[in-house]
C-alpha cells in the first residue's frame, strides 16, 4: 500500500570533480606524495645511466658528468631531489601508523617508530657520502 | 561578539527541484550554541520544512554529521562562534547522495557494516557456565580505539577514494573488520579476509589519512586499514611459502 | 535488539521484522555512560542487589520481578560478554566491576564509561548474524493495529518515501524507550517522545506508575548532557556555593573522603535531586547563566583516575562548558533522565493486550519501582528484552492460524487516510515549537521534583488545552520524502499523551513515594498506595486511573535508609 506516487525519491547525486585534490591542503599533499613516485622513478633511470656510463670508461664517464652540467638538468635534478626527500619523510612519518609495537603491554610511542628510519637513513649517507668522496 | 550570524543551509527535495540550492538565515549567535542549535531555530522558528537528522545532542549517537563550512563535522559538538563573523555553510555529508536538505542515503554504508561480519566468531563456543573470556586490560587495548566508531560517516564523507569509487568498502568497515580481528577472543580472523583482501576492500586505499582527521572519536581508522595491509601480505606470503599451515 | 536475537534464537522459522524511528546504532541507550549491575563479586549476593533495588524503589517494587530480574542479570552480562562486549577488566582478565549510587556491594559492570554504547554496538552487530531479523529503518510507527482484541501489527510511515506500511504482525514488542522530551530539562535525546507509551495507551493498554519520574542529579546546565554516576562512584563530591557537601544534611550519612556505599553522593538518584530542591529553596545553590546549580568536584581523583575511568565525562565538560574536570568543578543540576513507568507488562514483557508486548523503559514491570538504581536500566534491557522475545516467539502468544486481513487493512486504510490529510493540509494557527514550550513550561512548574494537587491539576487543564490546540498545528513541510516536521508533530501528540497520563497518574496518589514527592502529601502511605497506579482511557477518552497491589515475597516494606545501618 502506498501514500501518493510510491516511487522512490530521486536522490541527488554529487560526483567529486577532477579537481578535487585542489579543495584541500592535505589532499593536495597527499597527491605530491603520490606524484613523488615519478621523481623516484626517475632518479633510478639516472643512477642506471650512471652506472652504465661508469662501466664504459673514463670518457663515457665524462660525457655523462658533461650532460649533467646542462642547466636544464640541473633545475630537474634539484626538483627531482626535494619530491625523493618529500617522498622519504612521508614515507618514514607513515611508518608508525602501520606498524603497532607494544613493549611491556604499552604502545611504543609513534616517534620512537620513525626515528629509527631516520637514522638508518642518516647512516646509509654518511656510508655512501664516505665511499664516494674518498675516491 | 555580534548578535547574529548568517547560516546558509543547503535546502534540497526530490519533488521541488533537481538540484540544491542554498537558504539564508539570520540565527542568533550564543557562545553555548553549536551548528546543531542553529539548525533547530531555523526549524523551530524560520523554516519548519528544514530536515535532517539528529538525536543526542553529545557526540555519541553519530546521527548529525554535516559539512560545515567545507569540512565534515558532528554538528552537535561544533561551535557557531568558531565561524564568526560568518557565514557558516551548511550542506549535506560529501560522498553520499542526497535524499533531502542535509540528509543523505545510508543504505551503502550499512551495508558495508555487515559485509565484514562484525560479530565474534569462535570455533569452539564457551558455555555461560565457565563464566567470561578472560581478557586482560592490555588486551583490551589493542582493540579498544577501534571499538569506539560511532558509525557517524565523516570518514567516507573525507575518502577521496571514496569519492571517485563508492564500490570502496570504506575506513570505518574496515575498521570495524579489525575490531574484531584483534579482539583476543574472536577466531574469526580468517573468514573475513576475503572480504578485506579483494580489490575494492583495503587495497583501494592509497593512504590519504583524511578518514582518521576527520574522525571525531580518535579511531584512526586508517591505522586499522594499513595495519590490515601489513597482515594481510604477511599472510599472504605465508600461505605461499608454508601452504601446509592451515587457515 | 536483545528482543529480536531472543525470538530469533526460540523460534528460528518466525521471521522478525526490527521497525524504527531511526537506525538501530542511534537508539538512546548508546548514550548510557555508567554500568550494568549484575552480581558477580564472591562478596555479593542475589539477594542483597534485590533488597537494594527495592528498597531503592521505595518498596513499590514487584519482588517476584525483581528476584527473576537479579537472579538472570549475571547471565545477561556474560552473555554480552561471550558476544564481544568490552567490558573493563581486573589485571587477571576477569569481569571489573564498580560501586555505584543506592548498592551496597560492588556489582556494576562498566566498559570505560560508554557501557551503553558497547552495549548498543555489541547487540546490533551480533544481530547482524540473524538472517530472520529484517530491519526497517527509519519508520515511524503512528498506530498500533488491534482487532478482535489483538494487537496484529503497525502501521508505519516510511520515512524516506513517505509510503504508509502496514506492517501485519503475530505480535508485537515495544521498544521504543522513555519519555524525557516532555520535559525542558533532559539528558534524554530528541527522540525520545514517548512513543510506545502514547502507541500502547491509544490500543487500550495501561500504563502503569507514570507519575514516577528520575531526575538524574548531575546533568549539564545548559544542554543537559549527562555527567555520568559513575563519577560520583570513583568519589566526586557535590558541594553548594560555600563548597559544603550539603548531602549530609539530608539523611544520607556523614561525609568520608573516600566514597561509601549507600552513602552521600552514593544515595539514591531521588534522594540527591530533593536535596538539590531543599538547597535551592535555602538559598545555598549558585545562580547561573541557565537557572540553579551545584558542583560536582572531581579535582581530587586526579589526572589518572579521571583520564582512564571517567574519558568521556572529561571530554564533555571540556567541549560543552569548556572545563577541565581535572582543574576545575564541574556546574550540575538535576535533570529528568529516565521514566520508572511505562506500558504495564507482567514478569514476561507481556501486556494486558494480546498480542502485545513491551520491554525496556518503555516498559513497567515493575522493578524499579518509584526511583530507579543506576545501572539496573541496562541490565534491564538484556533480561526483559530476553524475557519478552522469549514470550513472544512461544506459540500462546501468537495470532493463532491466519489473520483477517480485512478488518485490519480497514484500520489501516484509515490511518493512512489521516496522516495524508495532515501531511496536505495548510493554514493552521499553532507552532509546533510553541506548544512545546508550553507543555514544557506546565509540566516543569507542574509535575516536577515537588508537585502538589494544584499545580497538578493546573497543568492537567493546560495539557487538556493543549491537546485541543495541536490539532491546528501548522505544517509546511508537504514533501513526502524524509518530511521531520510531520514526524514532529506526530511526536508532540505522543507527548501530549503521555504528559497527560503522567499528571493524571500523579494527581490520583496522595502520598510520597521515592521520585514522587507531593508537598500537600509529604509522607509514604502504605496503607492506600503500596501499589501501582494504572492509567488507561475511558470511553470518551477522558484518563482513568486505577490501582494494581505491588507483589511483595520476601521484603515487607520498611523505612528508607542511607548513609547508616537500618
Amino acid at each position: 500500500m502506498s501514500a501518493g506516487s510510491g516511487r522512490l525519491p530521486r536522490p541527488y547525486l554529487r560526483r567529486p570533480s577532477a579537481w578535487w585534490w585542489l579543495g584541500r591542503w592535505t589532499y593536495l599533499t597527499f597527491m605530491l606524495r603520490d606524484f613523488s613516485c615519478v621523481f623516484m622513478a626517475y632518479f633510478v633511470v639516472v643512477t642506471l645511466l650512471q652506472i652504465r656510463a661508469l662501466g664504459n670508461g673514463p670518457e663515457a664517464y665524462a660525457a655523462f658528468e658533461a650532460h649533467l652540467r646542462n642547466p636544464l638538468l640541473i633545475v630537474l635534478n634539484a626538483i627531482s631531489l626535494l619530491f625523493v626527500v618529500y617522498h622519504a619523510v612521508t614515507f618514514f612519518n607513515a611508518a608508525s601508523t602501520a606498524t603497532v609495537v607494544r613493549v611491556g603491554g604499552k604502545r611504543v610511542p609513534d616517534f620512537y617508530i620513525t626515528l629509527p628510519n631516520y637514522i638508518a637513513w642518516a647512516a646509509a649517507s654518511v656510508v655512501v657520502a664516505w665511499l664516494v668522496l674518498r675516491a | 561578539m555580534a548578535e547574529t550570524i548568517a547560516v546558509e543551509v543547503a535546502r534540497y527535495s526530490p519533488e521541488r527541484g533537481s538540484e540544491p540550492i542554498y537558504q539564508r538565515y539570520e540565527v542568533p549567535l550564543r557562545k553555548d550554541w553549536v551548528v546543531l542549535d542553529a539548525l533547530n531555530y531555523i526549524k523551530d522558528r524560520v523554516d519548519g520544512s528544514l530536515s535532517f537528522r539528529w538525536s543526542c545532542r553529545m557526540g555519541i549517537c553519530g546521527s548529525c554529521g554535516m559539512t560545515v563550512n567545507g569540512v565534515e563535522k558532528l554538528t552537535c559538538e561544533t561551535f557557531l562562534w568558531e565561524y564568526a563573523p560568518g557565514p557558516v555553510r551548511v550542506a549535506p555529508l560529501r560522498n553520499f547522495p542526497v535524499l533531502r536538505d542535509l540528509v543523505i542515503d545510508m543504505t551503502d554504508f550499512m551495508d558495508k557494516l555487515a559485509k565484514v561480519r562484525p560479530w565474534i566468531i569462535r570455533q569452539d563456543e564457551k558455555a555461560l557456565s565457565e563464566g567470561e573470556y578472560l581478557q586482560t586490560p592490555d588486551q583490551l587495548e589493542t582493540y579498544k580505539q577501534f571499538s569506539m566508531c560511532i558509525n557517524c560517516m565523516l570518514c567516507y564523507a573525507a575518502c577521496p577514494v571514496y569519492g571517485l569509487d563508492p564500490t570502496f568498502m570504506g575506513p570505518a568497515a574496515i575498521a570495524l573488520a579489525q575490531r574484531y580481528n584483534m579482539d583476543s577472543r574472536d577466531q574469526g580472523a580468517s573468514q573475513r579476509t576475503d572480504i578485506l583482501s579483494q580489490h575494492d576492500g583495503i587495497w583501494d586505499c592509497t593512504f590519504v589519512e583524511e578518514c582518521s582527521r576527520a574522525c571525531p572519536k580518535g579511531v584512526d581508522p586508517a591505522a586499522a586499514i594499513q595495519q590490515y595491509k601489513l597482515t594481510a601480505t604477511t599472510e599472504w606470503f605465508k600461505s605461499l611459502l608454508m601452504p601446509w599451515r592451515g587457515r | 535488539m536483545r528482543a529480536a536475537i531472543a525470538v530469533a534464537e526460540t523460534n528460528p522459522k518466525l521471521s522478525i521484522a526490527v521497525v524504527s524511528k531511526v537506525y538501530s546504532m542511534r537508539s538512546h541507550t548508546v548514550s548510557a555512560e555508567g554500568g550494568a549491575a549484575g552480581v558477580i563479586a564472591s562478596d555479593d549476593s542475589l539477594d542483597e542487589h534485590a533488597y537494594d533495588t527495592i528498597s531503592g524503589g521505595d518498596w513499590l517494587s514487584d519482588q517476584d520481578a525483581v528476584e527473576a530480574f537479579v537472579k538472570e542479570a549475571p547471565e545477561e552480562l556474560l552473555r554480552l560478554e561471550h558476544w564481544g562486549c568490552p567490558w573493563s577488566r581486573q589485571p587477571d582478565g576477569r569481569i571489573a566491576v564498580r560501586p555505584f549510587g543506592g548498592m551496597i556491594k560492588k556489582r556494576t559492570w562498566f566498559a570505560a564509561d560508554k557501557t551503553g554504547f558497547h552495549m548498543l554496538h555489541t547487540l546490533f552487530q551480533t544481530s547482524l548474524k540473524y538472517t530472520a531479523v529484517t530491519r526497517y529503518d527509519e519508520a515511524f510507527v503512528t498506530k498500533l493495529l488491534v482487532d478482535d482484541g489483538r494487537v496484529q501489527g503497525v502501521v508505519a510511515i516510511d520515512l524516506l518515501t513517505g509510503k504508509i506500511l502496514a506492517i501485519t504482525a503475530k505480535a508485537v514488542i515495544l521498544c521504543t524507550g522513555g519519555c524525557g522530551r516532555v520535559f525542558p530539562y533532559t539528558t534524554n535525546a530528541n527522540i525520545k517522545n514517548g512513543d510506545g507509551m502514547a502507541l500502547a495507551l491509544a490500543a487500550g493498554a495501561p500504563l502503569k506508575d507514570m507519575e514516577f519520574i528520575q531526575y538524574h542529579p548531575t546533568g549539564l546546565p545548559f544542554t543537559g548532557i549527562l555527567i555520568t554516576e559513575a563519577t560520583r562512584a570513583e568519589g566526586g563530591y557535590l558541594v553548594n556555593k560555600d563548597g559544603y557537601r550539603y548531602l549530609q544534611d539530608y539523611n544520607l550519612g556523614t561525609p568520608q573522603p573516600q566514597p561509601v556505599l549507600r552513602t552521600m553522593e552514593l544515595g539514591p538518584r531521588d534522594r540527591l535531586s530533593q536535596a538539590f530542591v531543599k538547597e535551592m529553596e535555602k538559598g545555598r545553590t549558585v545562580e547561573g547563566p541557565y537557572g540553579h546549580i551545584v558542583y560536582l568536584d572531581l579535582r581530587h581523583l586526579g589526572a589518572e583516575v579521571i583520564e582512564t575511568k571517567l574519558p568521556m565525562v572529561r571530554e564533555l565538560c571540556l567541549k560543552y562548558e569548556n572545563i577541565d574536570p581535572i582543574k576545575e568543578m564541574i556546574p550540575v543540576r538535576p535533570v529528568v533522565h529516565y521514566m520508572m513507568g511505562g506500558v504495564h507488562t507482567d514478569i514476561n514483557g507481556v501486556t494486558p493486550l494480546e498480542g502485545l508486548l513491551a520491554a525496556g523503559e518503555v516498559a513497567c514491570v515493575s522493578i524499579n519501582g518509584a526511583n530507579r538504581l543506576g545501572s539496573n536500566s541496562l541490565t534491564e534491557l538484556l533480561v526483559f528484552g530476553a524475557r519478552a522475545g522469549r514470550a513472544a516467539a512461544v506459540s500462546e502468544q501468537l495470532a493463532p492460524g491466519g489473520q483477517k486481513l480485512g478488518p485490519i487493512m480497514a484500520q489501516a486504510l484509515d490511518e493512512e487516510r489521516r496522516l495524508e490529510e495532515r501531511l496536505s493540509r495548510t493554514g493552521g494557527r499553532e507552532s509546533i515549537a510553541g506548544i512545546r514550550e508550553e507543555m514544557h513550561h506546565t509540566m516543569e512548574t507542574g509535575a516536577g521534583i515537588y508537585r502538589s494537587g494544584a499545580s497538578l491539576a493546573e497543568s492537567a487543564n493546560k495539557l487538556s488545552e493543549l491537546k485541543e490546540r495541536v490539532e491546528s498545528v501548522a505544517i509546511d513541510d508537504h514533501s513526502r520524502t524524509f518530511n521531520t516536521q510531520l514526524t514532529a508533530a506526530l511526536e508532540l501528540s505522543f507527548m501530549l499523551d503521555v504528559a497527560e497520563a503522567i499528571v493524571h497518574s500523579a494527581l490520583h496518589r496522595t502520598e510520597s513515594r521515592g521520585a514522587h514527592q507531593r508537598t500537600d502529601f509529604a509522607a509514604r502511605d502504605d496503607q492506600k498506595f503500596l501499589a501501582h497506579s494504572l492509567v488507561s482511557r475511558n470511553a470518551d477518552g477522558s484518563p482513568k486511573v486505577e490501582y494494581l497491589p505491588v507483589k511483595i515475597t520476601r521484603w515487607p516494606p520498611a523505612e528508607r535508609v542511607y548513609g547508616r545501618k537500618a
